[in-house]
């Protein structure tokens, strides 16, 4: 089988995001990027899947800057075969991207889409559950594991009472939780090979897909600054000062 | 403007997180109308609700277990339907309606409004990206509203005083696509930790499971607490994942958050920083936790924490 494997670059997690005074925005000017961490999770199943026989090719794809190359060869060098870039320099909402994927799974026609279950710039958490919607095919979020059966998917959910399996008539949409697994990183050789691999360039006009913003952003503000606090110079103190804040013990 | 809530059970029973998203579907302004999806207790729980004008019940086993496929066409049946159809769907962010929600947009061809901390105008909302290191207001240009709503920043719906009526409702019933298989639910006796008062949160420098447990667990037995942990305490085996505080697990805000061993990355601060007080115990001065705590100890916790559960 195919597996389809949408993936987002997006600032580093390990990188402060600060707020342009304007309010515009964060600034993402100079700042260091990589592939969302939730989608290296993704592409880590995928390549594990196809490494275990379950499928013979992954397709890696990204909608984004020209810049969303450097994520898809990340993909590519974990084990991707090909890629796929729908290059726009516009922010594209998990509505059009869901749509994009649509016509890209029309044409590729995989029997798994594994995506992140979130961005960590937009924490909107949609794209998967909007694009099984679309091609009105089931919905595996927040996996912690996933068993392949035939013509079913066996999906272990992180769900906030512990964990839920469910299973699901292929083909699916699967999003992953950070414990699915441990992605590898990519070796040198590897990267070097990656280059080699193929890599379409579309757009978003190519599908046909309106990509025009249906929310408006009014304004970005840093959130409220928590007062300095104090720090303390032994337990006693900390338990005298949480009494008179009215901790009952 | 009529606002549909999703009712969130847990265990048959309406759900906190639910009076949340009452309390915001309230402040759109029109009637507040909410669906259960459930046994006919939780309808004639939801009914009580303070707020609530009209309980819509999905009695159809097919509902029962909140299967997505199965869900949102009920949902987005409900929302389109003419004359009686409404303008504004919301859902708790919880498991279930991050899962239901999206599902429910994509078919009204609609952009949800994800975890909204406000609502600042009838189509306008405040909401966190960049794991809560900024604040967005968004304003909606779509006919209808699907929305997700941080239940930590909206004050709970009063579960009693409301006189609802109930009508049951029906959709097109199991779409054929999937199938529960089973809950693997961990069972605590302690205060749910997204609705608890005071939380007392373990990281790695806990060493494991047993330590842990030893350390955490007199504390926040004293302090009546819930039990949180931070990713890397997880990761490592100590806790179950759904005990995880953080842009990944639960979004908490209780009036104590106690902070043990745990350095405060970003993901993490992303969870809890909106508590009313935080305490932090950490070895190290310059962990960045210090920055977000109202009081600090720099101290060893094998020796800090015992010593402070003696003293409570």
């Amino acid at each position: 089988m195919k597996i389809l494997v949408p993936v987002k670059r997006v600032i580093d997690y390990n990188v402060k995001p600060r707020v342009k005074p304007d309010g515009s925005g964060v600034d993402i000017a100079n700042v260091k990027m990589s592939m969302n961490p939730f989608d290296e999770i993704a592409v880590e199943e995928a390549v594990r899947l196809k490494e275990a026989g379950k499928a013979d090719e992954v397709i890696a794809v990204s909608i984004g800057a020209p810049k969303s190359k450097d994520v898809l060869r990340t993909a590519l060098a974990m084990g991707a075969d090909r890629a796929i870039l729908i290059q726009t320099e516009a922010e594209v909402e998990p509505l059009a991207v869901a749509k994009i994927l649509k016509a890209v799974a029309a044409e590729e026609n995989p029997q798994l889409i594994i995506l992140g279950k979130q961005a960590i710039d937009d924490d909107s958490n949609q794209t998967g559950q909007m694009l099984a919607a679309l091609i009105d095919r089931p919905q595996g979020t927040f996996a912690s594991k996933v068993e392949i059966d035939g013509d079913h998917v066996t999906v272990t959910r992180e769900v906030d009472d512990g964990l839920e399996t469910v299973k699901l008539a292929l083909p699916a949409i699967v999003t992953a939780d950070l414990r699915l697994n441990e992605p590898r990183y990519a070796s040198l050789p590897n990267i070097m090979k990656a280059k080699k691999k193929p890599m379409d360039e579309k757009t978003p006009e190519d599908y046909g897909v309106d990509i025009t913003a249906r929310l408006k952003t009014l304004k970005v503000a840093e959130p409220p600054v928590r007062q300095a606090g104090e720090k303390v110079g032994s337990v006693d103190e900390l338990v005298a000062k949480l009494k008179a804040l009215g901790v009952n013990a | 403007m009529t606002a549909l809530v999703l009712a969130e059970l847990s265990d048959g029973a309406v759900a906190p997180a639910t009076l949340s998203a009452v309390t915001a579907a309230a402040q759109l302004g029109g009637p507040v109308h909410v669906l259960v999806a459930g046994a006919q207790g939780a309808a004639d729980e939801a009914a009580k609700i303070a707020g609530v004008e009209k309980v819509l019940h999905a009695g159809d086993a097919a509902y029962a277990d909140m299967l997505a496929e199965n869900v949102a066409p009920l949902v987005a049946g409900l929302m389109a339907k003419d004359g009686v159809g409404y303008d504004a769907f919301l859902a708790p962010a919880t498991t279930t309606g991050k899962n239901v929600a999206p599902r429910v947009a994509a078919l009204l061809d609609v952009m949800q409004v994800s975890d909204i901390l406000s609502v600042e105008g009838p189509k306008s909302f405040t909401r966190p990206i960049y794991a809560g290191n900024a604040i967005a207001t968004v304003e909606s240009s779509d006919a209808k509203l699907v929305i997700t709503v941080r239940t930590t920043a909206f004050d709970k719906a009063a579960a009693e005083g409301g006189s609802a009526s109930v009508e049951a409702v029906s959709g097109p019933g199991d779409a054929g696509l999937s199938s529960f298989v089973g809950l693997e639910a961990v069972k605590s006796d302690r205060p749910e930790l997204t609705s608890a008062g005071t939380i007392v949160s373990g990281g790695r420098a806990l060493k494991d499971s047993e330590t842990f447990a030893e350390v955490i667990t007199p504390l926040a037995d004293k302090l009546g607490a819930a039990i949180g942990a931070s990713r890397a305490a997880v990761d490592a085996g100590y806790v179950p994942n759904d005990y995880q505080v953080g842009q990944t697990g639960k979004i908490v805000a209780p009036e104590l958050y106690v902070a043990v061993g745990i350095s405060g990355a970003i993901q993490h601060l992303a969870g809890m920083k909106d508590s009313k007080v935080i305490v932090a115990i950490n070895k190290d001065p310059d962990a960045p936790i210090f920055q977000v705590a109202d009081l600090g100890l720099v101290a060893d916790l094998f020796e800090a924490v015992p010593e402070m559960t003696a003293k409570l």
